[in-house]
């Protein structure tokens, strides 16, 4: 494994009396692609949440390249270059796609205010460079024909996708995608799995929390699955694949079917 | 296409004064124009970060007395023998001094709530205006409370070469409210226009989407109540300085209304919504006053804003504008601005 970018030291979450996690240890190398995976009630979107500094652990503590999250703020995180996606509000729906994507472009651009109102050579010059940048973003995303359109008359696979395009405007080191492929219809799941391939090639580290197990299958390096707030696994596609635990304990008939798909 | 419309628009505006000679509706225009200038600055806070600021008058208040403190000095005591004592200075000083501290006071109250948001800015605007307003009418020493400050002198502008020129009539005053009102449009026409104005829309659209990219909640808001209060501000010391008596009552809740009336009924989030609905609701009352009771002229008045509200609910401009071909597509300046970009890269 290539060094670790991410570090999750025996994290531990206490909602009152309920422990939603209770001793999670696992590191993400620099360069992988990574999935969580787990029944529903496994603790998946606690560890995401963790992971991204929406929840702040009672026990143990999230590095991002050596850095401790603890008490930092969403955007200071963002900073780092620690970048998620969002299951369901994935886009600023009244913004046309290409200003989805400018928005994203926010720690680009970020100028003195009297440059940006007294609209001096460097601020115009900023600017074309965000709008230029933006363009080749909605391209390489696919969406060019659908630029001027407003995010939110997208279609759900299409919201996906500028999700995606916004989460890289803000050119993350780590792109963590909380279920990016749920609502899709396979030949769309198909073109996302080669998408977060071409990503991860341009150097960023990708965690993934997916129910799809077919895609987790093929696009994963490495696997951990959660089961009642604990790990019960780890390991390659094909490990994971013959795991007996794995698929016992959590996937169930379902998983085998899954696992020879 | 747009620029040509608000060029056009402000050459109007410019020509008034040519065709329009009565002083009572000019005096009407400047007041209404006055109020469009804190409408475009609660329109900066409303429109495009969905905070309501139901206290804004506060802004224009303290610009108002401390423009008209300025130009008029004071002697204040504090404790026993200790006065602070301050000499009149030009009213141009106390213009820019009503800016920087309305803008002060804007940044104190959206540190203070913008942590919680939403209804706690309302109510802390609120109280704030209020707690002000109190502020204005019990300290006589400074304020003079309800016997008001007098004799608040003109505006006046060194012009070099030419000596000084104040600005006491009418046609002066309309120019001078003008040439305000246009710097303050341009001013949030760039600000809104700029990533800050992308942060702020994406805060109000997505806020937990806006932070994952990295944006700063708190500070991308509070930026916008410093703007939005140091223009409301401005607005205030031209007040004082045009009617030239000021009293507590600048602070009155109603001024807040009137300006939230014509922010929404113009098109909250649009540039030109609050000159619209400003020039429609600040001039009605005019043109209803000889022709009908008090009474029924308040009637009418609500009645146009529910009328206005109840066909153009998203208010006259977002509305109207891509009819007249002016926007490609409804959302105001969102829209505006993806197809010029389109184009620069088509």
């Amino acid at each position: 494994m290539a060094e670790p970018i991410l570090n999750v030291d025996h994290v531990g979450m206490q909602f009152g009396g309920l422990t939603a996690l209770s001793d999670l240890n696992f590191s993400v190398g620099e360069g992988e692609i990574l999935s969580l995976i787990g029944p529903n009630g496994a603790g998946k979107t606690t560890a995401f949440n963790l992971m991204t500094g929406f929840l702040t652990p009672t026990k143990g503590e999230v590095k991002f390249r050596g850095v401790a999250l603890k008490g930092l703020k969403s955007h200071e995180i963002a900073d780092l270059g620690l970048i998620r996606t969002f299951q369901r509000t994935s886009v600023f729906p009244r913004d046309t796609v290409f200003d989805n994507v400018l928005i994203g472009l926010h720690r680009q651009g970020k100028l003195g205010l009297l440059e940006a109102i007294l609209g001096l050579p460097r601020a115009r010059a900023s600017e074309r460079a965000q709008r230029e940048r933006a363009a080749e973003l909605v391209r390489w995303i696919g969406l060019e024909a659908r630029a001027d359109d407003l995010a939110g008359s997208l279609s759900y696979g299409e919201q996906r996708l500028v999700g995606v395009a916004l989460a890289l405007a803000a050119q993350p080191k780590m792109l963590l995608l909380d279920e990016p492929v749920s609502g899709m219809n396979a030949s769309e799941t198909h073109t996302f799995v080669q998408l977060i391939r071409t990503i991860r090639d341009r150097g960023v580290t990708i965690l993934l929390v997916e129910h799809d197990m077919p895609m987790v299958m093929e696009v994963s390096d490495r696997i951990v699955v959660l089961n009642y707030g604990r790990i019960i696994a780890e390991g390659t596609p094909d490990v994971i694949r013959n795991d007996p635990a794995v698929i016992e304990a959590y996937l169930g008939q379902s998983g085998k079917k899954a696992a020879h798909a | 296409m747009n620029r040509i419309a608000t060029l056009i628009c402000l050459a109007v505006f410019i020509s008034v004064p040519l065709w329009l000679t009565d002083p009572y509706l000019l005096n009407a225009l400047i007041t209404t124009g006055i109020f469009i200038i804190g409408a475009m600055s609660l329109n900066l806070l409303l429109g495009f970060t969905g905070q309501l600021s139901l206290g804004h008058i506060a802004f224009f208040g303290i610009g108002a007395y401390v423009s008209a403190l300025t130009s008029l000095g004071f002697d204040v005591p504090i404790v026993g023998d200790f006065h602070i004592v301050h000499v009149p200075w030009p009213p141009i000083a106390g213009f820019v001094l009503a800016i920087l501290i309305s803008g002060f006071c804007g940044y104190l109250v959206g540190r203070l709530s913008f942590s919680v948001r939403g209804a706690y800015f309302v109510i802390v605007t609120i109280s704030f205006a209020e707690v002000v307003r109190l502020v204005a009418l019990n300290w006589v020493e400074l304020t003079q409370g309800p016997l008001a400050l007098t004799n608040i002198p003109s505006i006046t502008i060194g012009l070099p070469g030419l000596g000084y020129l104040v600005l006491k009539t009418k046609l002066q005053n309309y120019y001078l409210v003008l040439a305000v009102a246009a710097l303050s449009y341009l001013l949030i026409s760039r600000l809104v226009h700029s990533h800050y104005g992308r942060a702020m829309r994406g805060l109000m659209e997505n806020e937990t989407l806006a932070v994952a990219v990295g944006i700063d909640v708190t500070k991308t808001l509070t930026l916008a109540a410093i703007i939005s209060a140091g223009i409301a501000g401005a607005a205030g010391s031209l007040y004082a300085h045009y009617i030239r008596i000021i009293d507590p009552d600048v602070f009155a809740f109603i001024s807040t209304v009137t300006m939230v009336i014509m922010v929404v009924s113009g098109g909250k989030g649009s540039l030109a919504g609050p000159v619209i609905g400003g020039v429609i609701f600040g001039l009605l009352p005019v043109f209803l006053r000889p022709i009908m009771p008090p009474e029924a002229q308040w009637i009418t008045y609500g009645g146009v804003l529910i009328a206005i509200l109840f066909v153009l609910p998203r208010g006259i401009v977002p509305t109207l504008a891509p009819l007249l071909g002016l926007s490609r597509k409804p959302g105001g300046a969102a829209a505006k601005v993806a197809p010029r970009a389109a184009e620069e890269h088509a």
